[in-house]
């Protein structure tokens, strides 16, 4: 009798865990549980990664908080799942993670094939090559017959593939599984060049001893757009983390910062985009299954997206990178999040 | 009636779990049962959750193109080919490891299984000490140290270390040799050499007859070499040496032509052998010492000399006792070289369970073909095993 419980116990222990892989209401299991998962790098400086502390931060990490506050009031509330190229997906779709935000690709099949919904793009970036300056290499197209370290299970081995084809040109591919590994190889001679999404390139450099040694070469093989991504098919998750993208990347175009949020959202002002946003007028947080002060704490949590940046890649940082395509569209970049009204 | 139905009845019940028998009998059947359930339920979850998302089960993305390239392909291969194509390529590199992996392993494995019963102390403590460490390190760790050493202390191609007068090329992007590229008079030489086999075979049955009738022995080994190896050399000498060389040569950022031993195969290669025949080592030993002294000392006492002693006495006795376990290890090697991915050597769990998984996103479809492959090697390796070890089994008279 008692085996027989046992079995029944597991047997129902199995279903509950594995009927709900699939389902919607992903907000309800967030908001129950108390706690966001979110599926970030191993470790990308600057993007992902643990500082000293053992701390999350960086730029993908400080959406990750922005979406606990506005959902569960507390940015602290994310558990960050840890995932190489390889496992992202699975994990995301296993039910293991509930937002995606690891320097992901927008494409198509990953749209459509692998069964995920994309919310927008949080990154502009492209395809780039880093080389020692000893080589004396200046371009892309001199790189017929190198070695060449990729990370494995990214679109960078699929472009880097497409560029030598369609150039007539050899190369080396050397598949590496981690970030990590990568710059190890690439810092013992066994490939000449390291390749993968410019960001991550100037992540890379920034943590080597000699950053100077090396040269990123002017060539931007591929369009690169990251974004954010939730499961197909809960369009309610879909909304809510897609508007919390939106909402940061807008409250920089109204001047909405982590410092001003908070004095904005004790009364109306005159500046009707502003008022909408911080819930003085009109509701929009209960459209997407939150209160009026959704927005209020995910920009007082971690600023708006210019503050983001600025604070994790930006010019200041070991990164250094410029603002370029990621800047606002009024500034001639091209970001430019729908309106919340 | 009524009652005595109810008591066949409870007869029936009764006797099912009461009678010793029938309550085996009972209970295998309702743990096979259960079981059945247990799997069907495993199967029709993961089945209903893919389709739910709508990702159905289909092997149809072998057909597309992989996109993707791969450094070390023994077939022809390039990111136009499709993706079963590149499984292919993949399972190539398991098996060439594997096998290089089995034969290096035995080899070195025997070696150090002899050493570590000689008198000499200095070889036998040495050995002791190389098995004791190389066992009790996971063998991950071995493959890592021997791809950081490869790549952090070789030279980069432009400062090749060069051995025997350019034939060989030492760098951290590989191993750079010569390759041979046969004429058609090399024809020749593969007859001489299958001639060569023939005769041996031929020659050893002719040497057993005579030994029997008359008790002459032939240096059947001696002569058997000379056939096999010395009948070719002097065929390809006197076809004129039909075997051009193409040499490497540093082109650019590497050596153009020649053949190359890549560092994470080196790598793979030496640390599975190195680690799987610390394990080899302990079997033959224990083999070995499994045969009692007294063998031994009968053969003396026969006569027999101390090589023909082992050869005939103490060796095909000691076989029994090491093959059994030495399959296993041949198993081993054979799975653990799917530890590749983590040096980036390409083999299955890289090729189709690795990129081709992660770019189409098929995760049950690839992992159903890793497994299914890795479980037929196994299962092929086991079946010869098995073979072997009936043909070496005590026949008794």
């Amino acid at each position: 009798m008692k085996l027989f419980k046992t079995l029944a116990v597991s047997a129902a222990v199995t279903l509950a865990s594995t009927s709900g892989v699939v389902n919607a209401g992903t907000l309800q299991d967030v908001k129950a549980r108390g706690e966001l998962n979110c599926v970030v790098t191993t470790g990308v400086a600057g993007f992902a990664a643990p500082n000293d502390a053992g701390r999350w931060e960086g730029f993908d990490v400080d959406f990750c908080r922005a979406t606990a506050a506005a959902v569960l009031g507390d940015a602290n509330k994310v558990k960050f799942v840890p995932t190489t190229g390889k496992t992202r997906f699975t994990v995301l779709n296993s039910g293991e993670g509930d937002l995606l935000y690891r320097n992901t690709t927008i494409t198509m099949s990953r749209d459509a094939d692998l069964k995920l919904t994309f919310l927008g793009v949080n990154y502009y970036d492209g395809q780039g090559f880093m080389v020692p300056k000893a080589l004396g290499v200046t371009s892309a197209k001199e790189l017929d017959g190198a070695s060449i370290c990729i990370q494995t299970g990214t679109t960078t081995e699929l472009n880097l593939a497409d560029y030598f084809r369609s150039n007539n040109m050899n190369y080396e591919p050397v598949a590496i599984e981690t970030n990590e590994e990568g710059q190890v190889n690439y810092l013992a001679g066994r490939c000449d060049v390291y390749t993968t999404d410019a960001s991550g390139l100037a992540a890379t450099r920034g943590t080597f001893d000699h950053p100077n040694a090396h040269v990123i070469l002017p060539e931007i093989i591929s369009k690169e757009p990251l974004g954010p991504a939730v499961r197909q098919g809960d369009d309610e998750w879909a909304d809510v983390t897609r508007w919390v993208l939106n909402v940061l990347i807008a409250a920089e175009e109204a001047g909405l910062t982590q410092a001003n949020v908070k004095g904005h959202a004790s009364k109306a002002g005159s500046n009707v985009d502003i008022n909408r946003m911080v819930g003085t007028e009109g509701d929009f947080g209960s459209m997407i299954g939150l209160d009026k002060q959704w927005a209020v704490r995910a920009i007082s949590a971690v600023g708006n997206y210019g503050e983001i940046f600025e604070r994790n890649v930006g010019v200041n940082t070991p990164l250094g990178l410029a603002r370029g395509l990621n800047a606002q569209w009024t500034n001639g970049g091209i970001l430019y999040a729908p309106p919340v009204r | 009636m009524t009652a005595s139905g109810t008591s066949s009845n409870q007869s029936l019940l009764y006797r099912l779990f009461n009678d010793k028998e029938l309550r085996s009998v009972t209970i295998q059947v309702i743990t096979m049962a259960l079981l059945f359930a247990f799997v069907f339920f495993l199967i029709n979850n993961v089945m209903t959750n893919l389709e739910a998302i709508g990702k159905g089960f289909s092997f149809k993305f072998l057909f597309d193109a992989s996109n993707y390239d791969i450094n070390q392909h023994l077939i022809e291969y390039s990111s136009r080919s499709p993706h079963w194509r590149a499984a292919i390529v993949g399972i190539l590199n398991t098996l060439l490891v594997a096998v290089a992996g089995i034969i290096l392993s035995t080899i070195v494995g025997f070696i150090l299984g002899v050493l570590r019963l000689s008198s000499n102390w200095l070889v036998n403590k040495v050995v002791y000490v190389y098995i004791e460490y190389v066992r009790n390190v996971p063998v991950l760790l071995h493959i890592l140290l021997v791809h950081g050493i490869v790549v952090n202390t070789l030279p980069i191609p432009k400062n090749a270390m060069m051995a025997f007068d350019g034939a060989l090329f030492l760098t951290n992007r590989g191993f750079y040799t010569p390759k041979p590229l046969f004429e058609p008079a090399m024809w020749a030489v593969l007859i001489a050499f299958l001639i060569g086999i023939a005769f041996t075979w031929w020659f050893k049955n002719y040497a057993h007859k005579v030994q029997d009738a008359t008790g002459k022995i032939y240096p059947v080994f001696l002569i058997s070499l000379g056939a096999i190896i010395g009948l070719p050399i002097i065929v390809y000498f006197l076809a004129g040496a039909p075997i051009n060389w193409e040499y490497p040569v540093l082109k650019g950022f590497n050596f153009k032509g020649g053949l190359v031993l890549r560092p994470e195969f080196v790598a793979l290669w030496l640390a599975l052998s190195l680690y799987t025949a610390a394990f080899i080592a302990e079997i033959v030993r224990a083999g070995i010492q499994a045969i009692s002294h007294g063998q031994t000392e009968a053969a003396f006492a026969l006569g027999i000399k101390p090589g023909r002693t082992m050869q005939l006495v103490i060796i095909p006795q000691a076989l029994r006792v090491i093959i059994p376990p030495l399959s296993s290890q041949y198993l081993n090697i054979t799975k653990n070289s799917s530890l590749a991915i983590a040096i980036g050597y390409m083999d299955i769990v890289a090729t189709i369970g690795g990129i081709s998984l992660n770019q189409t996103g098929r995760e049950m479809e690839c992992m159903t073909i890793v497994l299914a492959l890795y479980l037929s090697f196994s299962l092929m390796i086991s079946a010869f095993m098995n073979w072997y070890n009936k043909r070496m089994r005590l026949v008794e008279r």
